[in-house]
């Protein structure tokens, strides 16, 4: 067996991270969808532009206008013109597939060529709000059956490690972004606190990330910002939580660089070292107390740390191919 | 007998005036070839488009495809293909199989000679300025040893048939060749669509061709390198053939490199993985010449590896094909393949090359002038079918056009006779109806030739034409070479 290509390397990471990016987005909008009313029953679409920080880039293809559902949804689903939208996600997931084929199954391959040709396929008509939930569910669906065929047919050697680094990595970004933007959306509000409305959308953003119902076994009454704050962070085997993430991350650096004997890989471990001694040991309290977006900051640049390290040890020439907006 | 007439696939196939690869009465005396047939006869026609339409959505499922790039956008197609297949018998498959080897060992031993004594041209067999002149010879090479003498290490050899049904060569693809992955995976898409067209006829396998290119290749390797290392360079995505480089690398196990993977320090050949620089022994490169070495080539090119032919010269890397066997297959030279077979070998030449005037000698320029009207006037510097002359389709004024460049400049052209091109039933918008095809077997070389038995069938799809490029609406079909007679009765695939 040979060593892995550090372009095969660098293509395999990026090939999961988008996946894992257009499953999060399609769960973030069927959400938003299905559960996030503001005051005024209006769903508050604006709020994913700028979870995504494209405010920019979003009024220039679709002008000054409020955002909203028609404008929103074509923007993150149809639109080429977003690299960060569905389309272009699984467009850039399919094409590193593309150049990976000698290393990927067959039928990771025919899956996401597939899969690619029904987005890309799909016009303004599909992404109606009434069939909003269908089309995300069809969506995540077919990142979960990508997520499975993999699990089920990659070999696994270092090409392996480098796809759950890409996923891991990408996943506990997300979930950073959806607790920040949420948070600093809501919690002005102080005279909604407890009020039907602000528990909705606590609801919807547990329910977003995947995690309503594992977090109402571990807190069976109460939902308050802290304990849902403490177990989008720091719960330990929550699949979805920063933490079992970063842990998962660690467990993939160590793993490969002992097992390759690779040289490279030291500066990421440290970054990961750096986080796992906060996330889960500083008490959530003093967490919020200091700041709740400083602190979510602070993560993404440990992350974005990461990912730089990754690209000096591993895929030669630094980072191209992806785009990435820091926090 | 009416119940059965009624489904009979192909009672109003009728093949015309060219040779039927199905149909031909010397077909029809094996007995696998009528089984074939028979079992055709009774797949109803509705159910057979079905079939074919499924097998064409798997293929491009599969991304079995090559992508069309528009200004803004990556359009991914599939090359036509047609289930019926283009069946070879055992008896004719041995003669191209052995005419291909013949023809593969003369054009090694004949790169081995340009690039070295020049035996043939001092005896005046070939002329000089063909051979030198040639912007595909690569003074680069000159003096330079490969292993075992062997320069072509994949050729695919283009046949016609003419109507007699002899095989006759048309071209000789010595550099990159490609197709060898349609005929691998449309021989998977028959297998999974038609098991019971082929179950127990006796049809030989064609799956193997990515190990026996691996074997080759390792033959290739500098001498005591344990276990070398193979690559397959690729010029990118963006190339027209990359489905197919993947295609290779996958079944041969080996990375898909680009030049940008590669790194040339100490004269030595290295590709960038995680664990640092890694030796390359072998490079299996479907990159053109001029690209392969910005130091030695075009200076500008991306897609090659500065210091690569410093390695090569030096015997630290492995590469197929060689570098300037386009000095070997190209349009002048093929005309005197013949000659050059029997100068190398002693032999006649088991395959023919379509007739061929070589206009520079005055008896065939006075023919080709006398018979122009008839003839296909090709110049022999040209690729890609620039130039051509075809005498049966010409008006008046480009006969006489073509007639003063001829006088003007006889030593550029050829001239060859128009091959009626033999057909084979295909399923067409009108049913099924004879269509013609060309074949092109592949050859692998490292210490010994391999012929892989079978090759890439194409098919001219509109009505009529014969001309079989995928550029122009070619096609393509699973070959069939049936395995001998006896050994085919209840042999398993």
């Amino acid at each position: 067996m040979s060593a892995l290509l550090s372009r095969y390397a660098e293509s395999i990471y990026w090939l999961a991270r988008y996946v894992e990016r257009a499953e999060n987005l399609a769960r973030i909008l069927d959400v938003n969808e299905s559960f996030s009313r503001d005051s005024r029953g209006g769903q508050n679409w604006g709020s994913i532009v700028t979870l995504y920080a494209d405010e920019e880039n979003f009024r220039e293809r679709h002008g000054s206008g409020e955002p909203d559902a028609g404008s929103v949804l074509r923007y993150y689903l149809l639109d080429t013109g977003n690299t960060g939208s569905v389309v272009s996600s699984i467009r850039a997931a399919r094409d590193n597939a593309r150049t990976l084929r000698p290393l990927i199954s067959t039928e990771m391959w025919a899956q996401l060529n597939m899969f690619y040709n029904w987005v890309r396929a799909l016009g303004p008509e599909d992404v109606a709000e009434e069939r909003l939930a269908r089309l995300c569910a069809r969506i995540k669906e077919g990142c979960q059956t990508h997520t499975g065929i993999t699990e089920g047919t990659f070999y696994r050697d270092a090409g392996w490690h480098f796809y759950q680094i890409g996923r891991c990595i990408e996943r506990a970004d997300q979930t950073t972004r959806l607790l920040d933007v949420k948070y600093h959306l809501l919690l002005p509000r102080i005279a909604d606190v407890g009020s039907p409305l602000d528990v909705s959308q606590w609801n919807a953003l547990l329910r977003s990330a995947a995690g309503y119902h594992a977090f109402r076994r571990i807190y069976p009454s109460g939902m308050t910002v802290p304990k849902i704050a403490q177990f989008l962070l720091f719960n330990p085997s929550f699949p979805r939580s920063v933490l079992a993430c970063v842990n998962e991350l660690d467990r993939m650096v160590t793993e490969v660089r002992s097992r390759y004997h690779l040289r490279g890989g030291v500066a990421a471990s440290e970054e990961l070292d750096d986080l796992r001694s906060v996330l889960g040991h500083e008490p959530i309290d003093s967490v919020l107390e200091r700041g709740l977006h400083e602190f979510i900051d602070w993560v993404q640049v440990r992350l974005n740390a990461m990912h730089s390290a990754l690209g000096r040890d591993f895929f030669g020439s630094g980072v191209e191919q992806g785009q990435r907006q820091s926090a | 007998m009416s119940q059965l007439a009624a489904h009979d696939l192909l009672a109003s196939y009728h093949p015309g005036d060219g040779f039927c690869e199905l149909s031909a009465p010397t077909q029809m005396q094996s007995a696998q070839v009528n089984s074939i047939v028979e079992r055709l006869r009774r797949i109803p026609l509705d159910r057979l488009r079905e079939r074919a339409q499924d097998a064409e959505r798997e293929l491009f499922n599969l991304g079995i495809t090559f992508t069309v790039y528009t200004q803004k956008d990556a359009i991914d197609r599939i090359l036509p293909f047609d289930v019926i297949p283009r069946v070879i018998t055992a008896d004719d498959w041995a003669v191209v199989e052995a005419g291909v080897v013949q023809r593969v060992r003369a054009l090694n031993l004949f790169l081995a000679d340009i690039y070295g004594a020049q035996h043939i041209l001092k005896d005046g067999v070939v002329p000089r300025e063909l051979v030198l002149g040639n912007p595909n010879y690569r003074e680069a090479m000159i003096g330079l040893r490969v292993p075992h003498g062997t320069y072509v290490h994949i050729c695919g050899t283009d046949l016609v048939r003419g109507d007699d049904g002899t095989f006759q060569v048309l071209e000789d693809n010595a550099r990159t060749p490609s197709g060898v992955s349609y005929v691998v995976e449309n021989r998977h898409l028959m297998l999974r669509a038609f098991p019971d067209l082929m179950d127990g006829i006796g049809i030989r396998p064609v799956s193997n061709y990515g190990e026996k290119l691996h074997d080759a290749l390792i033959e290739i390797a500098p001498p005591h390198v344990p276990s070398p290392q193979v690559v397959l360079l690729s010029p990118g995505t963006f190339n027209s053939a990359y489905f197919e480089h993947i295609f290779l690398a996958r079944e041969m196990g080996v990375p898909l490199v680009e030049g940008r993977d590669l790194v040339v320090e100490n004269d030595r050949v290295f590709m960038q993985t995680i664990a640092g620089r890694r030796p390359v022994d072998v490079i299996y490169r479907r990159l053109n010449d001029d690209f392969l070495d910005p130091e030695v080539f075009n200076p500008d090119s991306l897609l090659g590896t500065p210091g690569l032919m410093r390695a090569y010269a030096k015997g630290n890397v492995g590469l197929a094909n060689a570098v300037g066997t386009g000095a070997s297959d190209d349009k002048a030279v093929y005309a005197y393949l013949p000659r050059i077979i029997r100068y190398y070998l002693d032999e006649e030449p088991i395959l023919q090359n379509v007739e061929t005037h070589i206009c520079r000698e005055p008896e065939a320029l006075q023919y080709t002038l006398d018979h122009l009207s008839e003839l296909v006037v090709k110049p022999v510097g040209e690729a890609g079918g620039y130039g051509i002359v075809i005498g049966p389709h010409a008006t008046r004024a480009q006969l006489e056009a073509c007639r003063a460049t001829l006088l003007a400049d006889p030593g550029n052209y050829i001239s060859q006779p128009m091959v009626n091109l033999s057909v084979s039933p295909t399923l067409t918008d009108g049913g099924i109806e004879p269509r013609r095809v060309d074949l092109r077997p592949f050859a692998i070389t490292g210490t010994s030739t391999w012929v892989l038995p079978g090759g890439l069938t194409r098919v001219a799809l509109p009505k009529g034409s014969m001309i079989v490029n995928s550029s122009q609406g070619g096609g393509s079909k699973d070959t069939w070479v049936l395995e001998p007679a006896e050994a085919g009765r209840g042999a398993r695939r």
